[in-house]
């Protein structure tokens, strides 16, 4: 549990979800707000009326807030860092002779 | 990157990041006294919903002050993401001590109004919040960006509300002048005192919360909506108004008024007030009713 959650579950009778909204078919659901409600259900009607007054979205997700793992910004760079040093990973790091095509 | 060299390279402060406790204070004032004028300014236009003079009309008025409830809703959840409950943040503003926005303190008192605040007023917001989609603080930025895409139908059905009088009857277009009259002052103010007097701009400007001074965005309110005026037919209440290298020069407005307003004396800040209390208490069953469903339903399915 993180440090918001924590708060916001010891301090609120309503659970906080964290609202993700699918703007149309063939995207990923993105991060969109959060909100207040007492059980999913309710959670996903006012997600509806609040995120989606404009068509917005064709498909929601709700998640408890408490129930989201999250990496720490304490330690970003020791989690990170693996990824540093593997250039090689980019295919910008090869060199590709002059006139070849389609690579 | 620590904050000071994210805010120097223009990025974005994320809520789990390291933060002075006064970028961390200065932001859970100013969104929540931004998410409090939201909803508070649901009042003056719900005042109409009954009696506007069309069916279409009251639609478009309903969306409108629905907006508003959402637009509150966005920048209480942004507030929350700094460690703040929204059930304290409202306990605030009930027991006046935090503010919202002093133009709300004002009342509506014919159907020229609704135009005249979709207009000016929401005009006015979406001069200050435009900047803000580029604030500092990521939460605050994003329900910014929503907030600006949702005021433009705001200020547009305000102004086809004047157009419309203004082309009507003499009444009606007297009607229309009379709002203007009384909305122009006290929507100059919604930009703050000048930047001589304003006591939280430097620092705000500094950490990235506040990017164009208060008298900046003024002038650039008046530089939009004086011409817009004179295709309303209108005239702009000041005779000291003149075109002057690509401005207007604008007298400006009675700040002890504002002051005042402030202060709790506007002519309609006990009212808002009250009605916000009861509107809370009023409501207190529903939250006890669905939170009583909703513990049924999870025994039930343990």
């Amino acid at each position: 549990m993180n440090e918001r959650s924590e708060f916001i579950s010891k301090h609120s009778v309503e659970p906080l979800y964290e609202v993700f909204v699918r703007s149309r078919r063939g995207l990923s659901h993105t991060h969109v707000g959060s909100l207040h409600a007492p059980d999913a259900t309710m959670a996903l009607r006012n997600a509806r009326d609040v995120y989606t007054r404009r068509q917005e979205g064709v498909s929601i997700w709700v998640v408890r807030a408490s129930d989201i793992t999250a990496s720490s910004p304490d330690e970003k760079d020791e989690f990170f860092d693996p990824a540093g040093d593997k250039v090689y990973r980019h295919p910008t790091f090869y060199e590709v002779p002059e006139g070849v095509e389609h690579l | 990157m620590d904050f000071q060299a994210t805010i120097d390279a223009d990025g974005r402060i994320e809520p789990r990041d390291a933060m002075p406790d006064g970028y961390r204070k200065t932001l859970i004032r100013q969104i929540a006294q931004h998410a409090h004028s939201e909803i508070i300014g649901m009042q003056p236009e719900g005042n109409w919903i009954s009696r506007a003079p069309s069916l279409r009309r009251k639609a478009i008025l309903m969306a409108k002050v629905q907006d508003e409830a959402g637009h509150g809703l966005y920048l209480y959840a942004a507030a929350e993401t700094l460690g703040v409950d929204r059930a304290d943040l409202l306990d605030l503003l009930h027991s006046g001590k935090q503010k919202y926005s002093s133009i709300f303190n004002y009342p509506t008192l014919t159907w020229a109004d609704i135009g005249a605040i979709g207009w000016l007023v929401d005009g006015a917001a979406i001069v200050n919040q435009v900047p803000l989609c580029r604030c500092s603080y990521g939460p605050y930025a994003r329900a910014m960006v929503r907030v600006c895409k949702e005021e433009s139908f705001h200020q547009r059905q305000g102004f086809e509300i004047l157009y419309t009088l203004s082309k009507g009857t003499e009444a009606q277009k007297a009607m229309a002048q009379d709002a203007l009259n009384r909305w122009w002052w006290p929507s100059l103010m919604m930009f703050g005192p000048p930047d001589a007097a304003s006591t939280h701009s430097e620092q705000s400007m500094a950490w990235g919360i506040k990017r164009h001074s208060n008298d900046e965005l003024r002038q650039r309110f008046v530089d939009m909506t004086v011409p817009q005026a004179d295709v309303l037919g209108l005239r702009v209440p000041d005779d000291g108004l003149v075109y002057e290298d690509g401005h207007y020069r604008f007298t400006e407005p009675d700040y002890t008024e504002l002051y005042d307003v402030v202060k709790g004396n506007g002519p309609c800040n006990q009212q808002r007030l009250s009605h916000r209390v009861k509107a809370h208490e009023d409501g207190a069953w529903v939250r006890e009713a669905a939170a009583a469903y909703a513990a049924k339903r999870a025994e039930r399915a343990a």
